[in-house]
């Protein structure tokens, strides 16, 4: 675990894997340190954002080095069923990047549970791990300057389902109908670090 | 009724308040007023809580009708025809003009009650880059107005300093990538003189000067960050993260202007120079 300055209201925590970020997080996010406004996990780093009229800096890197990480405990968040259109634009060329047939890799998305490890990008865009999926898809060389709302992709070890339309670079596979960010419910965000992914063919 | 109807509005008018902190693990910024102490001395002015709402104005050019009479007064940028930093009641029916500001870039309009458009995710500010919140003031809006909540500050005007025009210097703190710029790190930041680029807006302020070497090549993997970030993409010239800046970004951090600084770099326009100090 490193500590890395971020200014003078945060504080960044850098870890060696994603396993790593999602056990400190884990432990963070149920119980912050005192004067902590913001915990923000992402792919090796732990964000800790302060109100430093509460807090300092030194007292909450001094806080984090006792925290004691929770490795696992993300295994026991809320489940939610994703049906999903298997007629992605980059279906084809996915599958052939990974050395599979389109089907196998429809039964390889849909054959295990996926894992909100960290969001970013867009509000309610998360990053989905599958321990064990062997995946490492390469981003498409041009991104789309337009991806449509519903898309799910493939980027890296990561799965994801675009909130609304956006430009990116992602493998596009299939698209659901399900909104994973909708202000009109609550909460507004499907996907929240933890959350457990489920897809299932429409 | 206690509104405002919006007649014109400048280049950008967006409801501002202190934004939605706690939700960045869900993807959701902060977002909120660029220029938080210029809001909140507005927002004190007219007696109103810290969290009210204001509008933020760019570059003047708001225009607006009481729909009652409301206590008004602007903070940040002093825009020509404005009540600045000077509680004034305007009257049923009369109308507010803001000029273009000789100095500076945002002024913070409050009307005693607040802006009272519905919250979105606990918030009233417009997130231009995540396009959260209410939607940018347009000409025709009616943008009601909250209830009082506590007796108005009576002050009859504040003196505070305007934005600077030209050369500005803010204090910086190394950044968590400030060693992907060699053992030098900062001091190629803070040797130089950066310009301020028009493409500036609540995101970030794009600065234009001679490009940082980076040592260090390759990609780093998203990370989280604050307001006051120096990100340094592949072309070498650092983007100053404002309050709309994204939750995570790829590209290294060099430094970070110090909080007590950032609201100062919000008032920057286009053309003036900015420089570094190490703090």
């Amino acid at each position: 675990m490193r500590l890395l300055p971020s200014g003078s209201t945060a504080l960044l925590v850098e870890l060696d894997t994603l396993d790593d970020v999602l056990a400190l997080y884990a432990a963070l996010a149920d119980e912050p340190p005192a004067g902590v406004v913001d915990v923000v996990p992402a792919a090796r780093t732990v964000l800790l954002v302060t109100d430093p009229a509460r807090t300092t800096l030194d007292a909450v890197a001094a806080a984090v080095r006792t925290t004691t990480p929770r490795p696992g405990a993300q295994r026991s968040g809320d489940t939610v069923e994703l049906p999903v259109h298997y007629d992605g634009a980059d279906l084809g060329d996915a599958a052939e990047l990974l050395g599979l047939t389109a089907d196998q890799l429809v039964e390889r998305h849909t054959g295990r549970v996926w894992t909100v490890a960290f969001c970013g990008f867009a509000p309610g865009f998360g990053y989905l791990t599958q321990p064990g999926g062997g995946w490492d898809v390469p981003r498409r060389a041009t991104p789309r300057t337009a991806v449509p709302a519903g898309s799910v992709a493939l980027a890296g070890e990561f799965s994801g389902v675009y909130p609304r339309e956006s430009p990116g670079g992602w493998q596009l596979i299939g698209r659901t109908d399900v909104a994973v960010f909708d202000l009109t419910r609550d909460p507004a965000a499907l996907f929240r670090p933890g959350t457990r992914v489920r897809f299932v063919g429409a | 009724m206690r509104a405002l109807t919006v007649l014109a509005t400048g280049p950008l008018t967006t409801v501002q308040d202190e934004g939605r902190p706690g939700q960045g693990a869900l993807g959701i910024g902060r977002s909120g007023a660029c220029d938080r102490a210029a809001a909140a001395l507005a927002n004190r002015l007219v007696g109103n809580p810290p969290d009210a709402a204001v509008l933020e104005v760019t570059f003047g050019g708001l225009a607006v009708r009481a729909g009652s009479d409301l206590l008004v007064v602007t903070a940040g940028a002093r825009c020509p025809g404005a009540p600045h930093a000077a509680p004034t009641v305007l009257r049923r029916g009369a109308e507010l003009r803001l000029g273009a500001p000789a100095t500076g870039l945002r002024s913070y309009l409050a009307v005693r009650g607040g802006i009272a458009v519905p919250p979105v995710l606990g918030s009233r500010a417009t997130d231009v880059l995540a396009g959260l919140g209410p939607p940018v003031v347009a000409a025709g809006d009616v943008l009601p107005v909250g209830p009082p909540t506590a007796p108005p500050a009576g002050v009859d005007l504040a003196p505070v300093a305007d934005p600077p025009a030209g050369e500005v210097t803010v204090a910086v703190l190394p950044g968590p990538r400030a060693d992907w710029f060699g053992a030098a790190g900062l001091s190629g930041l803070v040797g130089r003189s950066w310009t301020v680029t028009s493409q500036s807006n609540r995101v970030g302020v794009r600065l234009d000067g001679v490009p940082l070497d980076r040592l260090r090549s390759g990609e780093l993997p998203s990370e989280g960050m604050v307001r006051g970030a120096l990100q340094v993409p592949p072309a070498g010239t650092p983007v100053l993260f404002l309050a709309d800046h994204p939750v995570t970004g790829g590209y290294p951090v060099i430094g970070y202007v110090v909080d007590a600084d950032v609201d100062r770099c919000a008032q920057l326009r286009p053309g003036q120079v900015l420089r570094f100090r190490a703090a």
